[in-house]
This record gives C-alpha cells, structure tokens and sequence, in this order.
C-alpha cells in the first residue's frame, strides 16, 4: 500500500497540475480570472516555484536542522548571475545555465566549507552574514553590472519564444511546474538514500552520529551544496515566469525569513507540508493584497481596513497564530484529521 | 589627520547605537536563549512612537524631541514586555517556536508600521545644536555624535551597575551562567525575563531615536538593517556579555567606518569578514559566556 502512494501520489498530482491550462473553470475569488488565462497561469507559476524553493530550504531546516538564515544569496546567485549573463554579456542561454549550473555547486561549496565549521545560532549568523555580503555586493553595483537598487531588467533576444510573451504564459507554467517536480524527487531521493538517513540523524543527535564513526560534516555539506543548488535553479525558473528581470528585493534577509515562514507553516520535515506551505503562501501574499482593494475590505472601519490592506502584516499574524496553535503546520493538522 | 578624527568619532557613534540594539539581544538570548527577531520591530516601533508625540506636542524641537524620545522609550520598553508577557512565556521549554514567534512578529508589525504610515521617510524633530558642529584636534564633528557616545556610556554603565550591584542583576548574571540551578534554588526566573526584555525593548527604542536624530528622518525599514549588524555585534561579542558586546560594537562601527572611507564604500563587507575570521578562530566569540 505505501508502495503504491510513494509512486503514486506524486503521479496524480503530477497529472492534475499538468492539466489545469487545459481547464477552462472559474475559481471566484481565489483566482482572478479562468484557470487558463494568463494571469491566473501566472499566479499559479509562481506559487509552484515558491513551493520548490521552500522545499529546498526544508531539506536544510525541517530534514537537517540547519537553520540557515542565508539562502536568499543562493536564490538571488541564480537571478542575478543568469541576467547579468543573458543582458550585459550577450551569453546565450545555453553557455549561461552551464556556468550558472557549476557557480552554483563551487559557491556553497566554499560557502558550506566555512560556515558548517559552526553550529546552531552561530551558523545562523555566518550564512546570515555572508548573504547580506550578497546583498551589499548587489546594491553596491560594481561596474554597473547589477544596477543597484533599482534592478536590472532582462534581454529576451537569447531565450527561446516559446517561453516569452503572454500567450506562452502555458510554457511558463509547465516549466514551474518541471522543477517542483524535479525538486521533489531530488529532496525524496535525498532524504531516503542513506546519507539522507545520516542527515536525519544528524538532526536528531550529531553526537551519536560521530561516536558510530561517520563524519557529519560531509553530510552537511552536502545537504547544504544540494539545497543551495536546487534553490539557484529556482531563481532562473523564477526569473523566466516573472519575466521582468532582476530586483534586490531577492537578496534580502527578509527573503529567507519568509522561506523559514512558508515551511513552518506547511510543516518542517515534510515533503508536501513544505510544498503546500509555499504554494499557499506565495498565493495568499498575491490575492491578499488585490482582495484589500475590494470594497468589502475598504467599507470597513480605518482601525480593521488599515492593518488589513497589508498582506504581510496578516501572513505574519497568522503565523504566529500557527506557531501558536498548530504545531507541526499544516501538515501535522492534516495527519491528525486524517487520524 | 582631521579626517582621521572625524571618521573615529563618527565610528563611534555608530558603533554605540549597534551596542543600544545588541545589549538587549545578547542579554535575552544569554538568559532565555531566544534570539529575538522583534527586536529590529521594537526599534522601529521606537522611533515612529517618538515621531508620532513630536507632532503631537508643543514647543521647540529640543522640546518635540525630549518629550518624544521619553514617550517612545516607553513603548519600546512596553511593547517589548507585552511580548514576552503574552508571545514568549506560553512557549517556554519550545525554544525553536519562540524565535519562530519573534520572526513572525518581526514581519507583521514591520508591515503594520508601514500600513499606518507608509514607506516615505518621515522628519525627525532635530534641534539645531545637534547639527552644529564643535571642533575636535581640527575635525568639525557633528554634535549628535556626541550624545549618541555619552547615551551608549551611560546605558552601558547603567546596565553593568544594575547587573553588578542589584538582586535582580545578580539573578540575571545567575540564570545567564545556569538557568536550570536558579530555578531549582526556588527563585522564579521569568520575572526577570520580563525585565530584560523591557530593559531590552527600552535600549532597543533608544537606538531608534538616536537613529532618528543620526539620520535625520525615521522609515519603516529602519530596525530590520540595523538589526543585522546588531546580531553580528551579538554574536562577535559572545552571547550574554555586556563588555563583550561593546567592545564588539566600538569595533564594528570603528571598522565598518574607516574602510567605508578609505576603500570606497566596502565597510559592511568588511563587517561580514571580520564575523567570519572571528567565529572560525572563536567559535564561542570574544568573551564567554557571562553577564559582566
């Protein structure tokens, strides 16, 4: 039986996202429009993105236990090293995910190197540390190469139509969906293989682990090269969906501490907790703030439609509300429903 | 040689409204191990406080920003035992949730300052004397500077004195070393974590207001920036070490500054290498960790 859902489950949600662009159906006030038009595409593009990246950072929290407070330099390495390389040195696109692909594996590599040489708290800080070097290096704009605060927007000429343009919006989201599936199966084969193994139990007791003989080291290492690579991958598939370029909003602490939100709310240490926490989140920060604009929020009295009209300032709440509440996210309120 | 002056005061200054915020982080995360996210939201929440009682008083600016900075102080010091009263106590014994609880808080109240007032920066109630300049060794050196040094000294005389020489200091210093023997003698212990929280949150809107006065004009994003180099201020100086937190704090600013100056705009890059030189020499930071 457990066989059958390991394979699956993954197939049939698979199959059922697949097919939404081909639905024609109206979800009233969730979505904007029909399921297939380009906004609502878009939208949902989005929030599968989000749902992969925050799976990338549950492998390092929820499986590890690594807080990291730094993966946002590693999402922003794939956005801005893949528009750098696109716009201002008129790369093509396949040389461009080449070099991306090994900066992406050398980078947290010496990064990982140096920060898991600490533990808890103080690893928080290094990985927190480095990513506002990022974050500094990109507002900085060295040689004009990042463009600062405002961004940098992105040169179309070497990405293939069929992923440009509102009417591609279909392509778009299949590629969204591509890597969460991808990340799925990458973070699945990781945490059931038996380094997987060793990292769970580094979670649970690294002591243990070193008197048994292995270094945990290596393993964190390894989980960290892993993760911070699948999250650079999320950043180009983020970059292709939205379509608008670089912006530093992405190299933010504030960036990583709503991964840590997303995953806590959907349920560290689990596959599809972590992929519902960011799915829904992403889709809540988006609707949250067009729902405020509607009368029924603005009819209301300034002390509700203020706080209200906020999207994060609700996210937050409701946040600390789950924390409060629902231990284990969504995904332990679902196991003990279905209990 | 002026410039020199110049930078090493201006570093100072800087380096006090870091050792403001990191006081109260290093002190709550030595005594309950939680690392408060919030504290950057308290900091804010300091600052627009003293903005909002400026405008709403009579008076000069010297008056505006007296009477503000005591109002917003008090919020600061408020808001902050509001928190643990309510957010952190219930989840004691679950020290993940309570720094998850502080992240989450850290992002509503941060949209919630700018859902009231927006993202534009807002005038501080600067008096003139403050901006005027008195010359030092041949450097003109802003006199705000200057109050932002004495409030750091002060706080940190004021903190060592009530940790060294008070009952509850010395409860402080006791739970800091060993939590679990304070409790067990028969002494409750969450009495003082409201307190330290409130002094923190006090220190912490403080630094807001000086940030106000430094910068001219307080905006929402205001604690979230200096929030980070707070923690890494927290983390140099080791865990729950006043002295070890301002020394760290008057190196931070110090270097931040100089190289700032003389390498063209890299200081906070610097910041991030010294942390990491630090903690791969220290891992436990300049000081152990004890209250002194």
């Amino acid at each position: 039986m457990s066989r059958v859902r390991y394979a699956l489950v993954p197939v049939a949600l698979l199959a059922v996202f697949a097919l939404l662009p081909q639905l024609s159906v109206d979800v009233p006030v969730v979505f904007g429009g029909p399921l297939d038009s380009p906004g609502t595409l878009g939208l949902l593009a989005l929030c599968l993105v989000f749902a992969g990246v925050a799976l990338t950072y549950d492998l390092l929290f929820g499986f590890t236990g690594l807080l990291s407070f730094g993966h946002a330099l590693y999402f922003a390495l794939g956005v801005y090293l893949t528009t750098i390389a696109l716009t201002k040195w008129e790369w093509g696109l396949v040389p461009t995910l080449l070099v991306v692909a090994v900066v992406a594996i050398l980078v947290p590599l010496l990064l990982g190197a140096i920060s898991l040489r600490v533990g808890g708290i103080a690893f928080a800080m290094v990985t927190l540390a480095f990513a506002q070097a990022g974050q500094v290096l990109v507002q900085k704009n060295p040689r004009s190469l990042t463009g600062g605060e405002e961004g940098l927007g992105l040169n179309y000429d070497a990405i293939p139509d069929a992923l440009v343009g509102v009417l591609n919006t279909k392509h778009l989201y299949w590629l969204a969906l591509a890597y969460t599936a991808v990340v799925f199966l990458a973070v699945r084969w990781a945490v059931n293989s038996s380094p997987g193994r060793v990292l769970q139990a580094i979670r649970e007791n690294e002591q243990r682990v070193e008197v048994i003989g292995l270094q945990p080291f290596r393993f964190k290492l390894l989980a960290f090269v892993l993760a911070s690579f699948l999250a650079t991958a999320g950043g180009v598939v983020w970059l292709l969906v939205l379509g608008t370029g670089a912006s530093p909003q992405v190299t933010t602490a504030n960036f990583t501490l709503t991964l840590l939100v997303m995953v806590v709310i959907g349920g560290a240490g689990t596959r599809y907790g972590a992929l519902l926490g960011g799915f829904l989140y992403t889709l809540l920060d988006q609707r949250l703030g067009s729902l405020a604009g509607s009368t029924r929020i603005e009819d209301l009295p300034t002390v509700l439609s203020t706080p209200l009209s906020e999207p994060l300032f609700i996210l937050g709440t409701l946040f600390v509300l789950l924390v409060f509440f629902v231990p284990g996210g969504l995904a332990g309120l679902g196991r003990r429903v279905l209990r | 040689m002026s410039t020199f002056v110049l930078l090493t005061i201006t570093g100072l200054g800087l380096g006090a409204m870091y050792f403001l915020i990191a006081s109260g982080l290093s002190l709550i995360y030595g005594l309950m191990g939680v690392l408060n996210f919030a504290h950057g939201a308290l900091l804010t929440a300091g600052a627009y406080a003293t903005w909002w009682m400026s405008t709403h008083v009579g008076g000069g600016p010297g008056t505006k920003l007296l009477a503000g900075a005591v109002f917003g102080i008090a919020v600061g010091a408020a808001l902050a035992a509001l928190i643990e009263l309510v957010l952190i106590r219930p989840l004691y014994r679950r020290p993940v949730e309570q720094v998850l609880v502080t992240v989450g808080l850290a992002l509503a109240l941060g949209a919630l300052i700018e859902a009231i007032w927006g993202f534009d920066a807002r005038p501080f109630p600067v008096p003139a004397w403050l901006i005027d300049t008195t010359s030092v060794l041949g450097a003109s050196i802003p006199n705000d500077r200057f109050v932002e040094i004495a409030a750091a000294a002060l706080v940190l005389a004021g903190l060592t004195g009530f940790l060294r020489f008070t009952r509850y200091g010395l409860i402080i210093r006791a739970g800091v070393e060993n939590r679990a023997m304070v409790t067990a003698l028969g002494i409750d212990v969450r009495r003082a974590f409201t307190l330290v929280f409130a002094l923190g949150g006090a220190a912490a809107a403080l630094a807001g207001v000086l940030s106000g006065v430094y910068y001219g004009v307080v905006d929402p994003t205001r604690g979230t920036s200096l929030l980070i180099f707070a923690f890494i201020v927290v983390v140099i100086g080791g865990f729950g070490s006043i002295g070890g937190t301002a020394v760290a704090a008057v190196a931070v600013g110090l270097l931040q500054q100089y190289t700032n100056y003389y390498s063209s705009g890299l200081g906070d890059l610097a910041v991030v290498l010294l942390l990491a030189i630090v903690l791969l020499l220290r891992p436990e930071g300049l000081s152990p960790k004890v209250a002194h």
